[in-house]
């Protein structure tokens, strides 16, 4: 089999690469900000919920949470008498969404913390509140800062996604098995796999600049 | 049964205690793939680091490519790479080895930065001061930059033992009996995956809360104005 015969193949793996990374990195950024901001909340069992999710998704392994969602929450659920059963695209979009989020919600405290105290005390001073503080004063000059670290988890978040098809879903590492199992020619299809990961890196790195450059507009004094 | 040690499927708990001794022997499996990867991380990326500060733009430049491409590219297809192509080039390794390969190569590229940002942040006056001194090149890195910048790189080390051991995991696919694999035979011969895969959280929990206990009290352990080396 010609190299460029392997291409078709990849590529539609590779589309499902791109739509996990797109769902989980949007999701995870989501999950990210509620976490974060839960963490620095006066409210103790928000705090604690926060720092229970983040602790937990940070100290166990990703494929470990994958496969727990995958097998072990179906006999949970029936345990309890719910039907648990994910479908693999849910399975792999939530442990990459809540793994990621952990991280990312690490990230957003340490930027809102980061925020001057005369800014808090400002936004006090003109009766500002407490939501509105966090909207109108914190979080415009925290994303800024928060933008490098999310380029690196949004990277990390694509390499992690070839962890799915060990749960059968047909992303690029899959397609690429599969390749090999059907006609052992390991070197030319694993150098194409790594080579088209190492393009949407490149790619997913420009995107993140190119947002970064977008929010950097909201930094205090960039006017 | 799995190395020998029969489970009780007779309640939950019982269960859980009789695979407990099994789920420790792949622990153990996994601290041992941890802690080689992470030996082949800090010298490998030891040898990244000093070609990347090579003053010939035709060595660093490459170095500085390949690492880029270590860290962008997925743990798992880098370790089908290393266990498929390998032997094609007469290179036969266990799968416990081409694993920490893997894992080593993978995290030399972190490890690399760690070392350039540890030895770039000692300040620039140590450099001036040394060469007043009249100190040569060799002597300064041993006896002036290298003790000042241990303990910067420390921290950053052991954060990068500990996402080391999260990525142990991985090389279940290539047959490795570690924790997570164990848990899966378990499941697959007793039809019960929630309390192995459970366990195995736990576990991990416990690994990871205990890894970074012990970075943190080195961290603070280590005098900050640096270390004397001799």
């Amino acid at each position: 089999m010609d190299w460029t015969q392997y291409l078709t193949p990849l590529t539609l793996g590779a589309w499902v690469t791109i739509e996990l990374t797109i769902y989980s990195t949007v999701f995870g950024a989501l999950l990210a900000f509620a976490a974060g901001i839960g963490k620095l909340a006066h409210n103790p069992l928000i705090r604690a919920i926060s720092i229970g999710y983040i602790e937990i998704f940070r100290g166990t392994s990703l494929l470990v949470q994958l496969f727990w969602l995958y097998f072990a929450l179906p006999v949970a659920g029936q345990a309890i008498g719910i039907d648990l059963r994910l479908p693999p695209v849910a399975a792999g979009v939530l442990a990459l969404s809540l793994n990621i989020g952990a991280y990312g919600a690490e990230v957003v405290r340490g930027a809102i913390q980061s925020v001057s105290k005369d800014q808090y005390e400002a936004a006090r001073a003109l009766n500002f509140t407490p939501r509105k503080t966090l909207w109108r004063v914190a979080l415009p000059q925290a994303i800024p800062e928060m933008m490098p670290p999310f380029g690196n988890l949004a990277i990390q978040n694509l390499k992690d996604t070839a962890l799915v098809s060990l749960i059968s879903l047909s992303d690029l590492a899959f397609r690429a098995e599969q390749l090999r199992n059907f006609t052992q020619d390991s070197t030319t299809i694993y150098t194409l796999a790594l080579l088209m990961y190492f393009g949407l890196a490149l790619v997913l790195t420009a995107m993140m600049k190119l947002l970064e450059r977008f929010v950097g507009r909201w930094r205090a004094g960039a006017r | 049964m799995l190395f020998g040690i029969a489970w009780d499927t007779s309640s939950g708990w019982a269960f859980a205690v009789s695979i407990l001794p099994i789920l420790l022997i792949g622990m153990w499996v996994t601290i041992q793939a941890t802690v080689l990867g992470f030996f082949i991380a800090l010298a490998v990326g030891l040898v990244w680091a000093a070609l990347k500060a090579a003053p010939l733009k035709i060595i660093s430049w490459p170095a500085a490519v390949v690492t880029e491409f270590l860290r962008d590219t997925p743990l798992l297809i880098q370790l089908f790479f290393l266990y498929y192509v390998l032997p094609e080039f007469g290179i036969t390794l266990p799968a416990f080895m081409t694993g920490a390969l893997a894992l080593g190569l993978q995290y030399s590229a972190y490890t690399s930065e760690v070392y350039r940002a540890g030895i770039e942040a000692v300040a620039k006056g140590q450099h001036e001061a040394a060469r007043a001194l009249n100190l040569s090149g060799g002597r300064t890195f041993t006896h002036i930059i290298l003790p000042q910048a241990i303990p910067r790189i420390v921290p950053a080390m052991g954060n990068y033992l500990v996402s080391i051991m999260k990525d142990v995991p991985l090389l279940s696919v290539v047959t490795v009996l570690e924790m997570l694999n164990v848990a899966r035979i378990i499941g697959d011969r007793t039809f019960n995956y929630l309390v192995p895969l459970s366990m195995v959280g736990a576990l991990y929990l416990i690994m990871t809360l205990v890894a970074s206990a012990g970075v943190r009290l080195l961290d603070n352990w280590l005098p900050k104005q640096g270390i004397p080396l001799k």
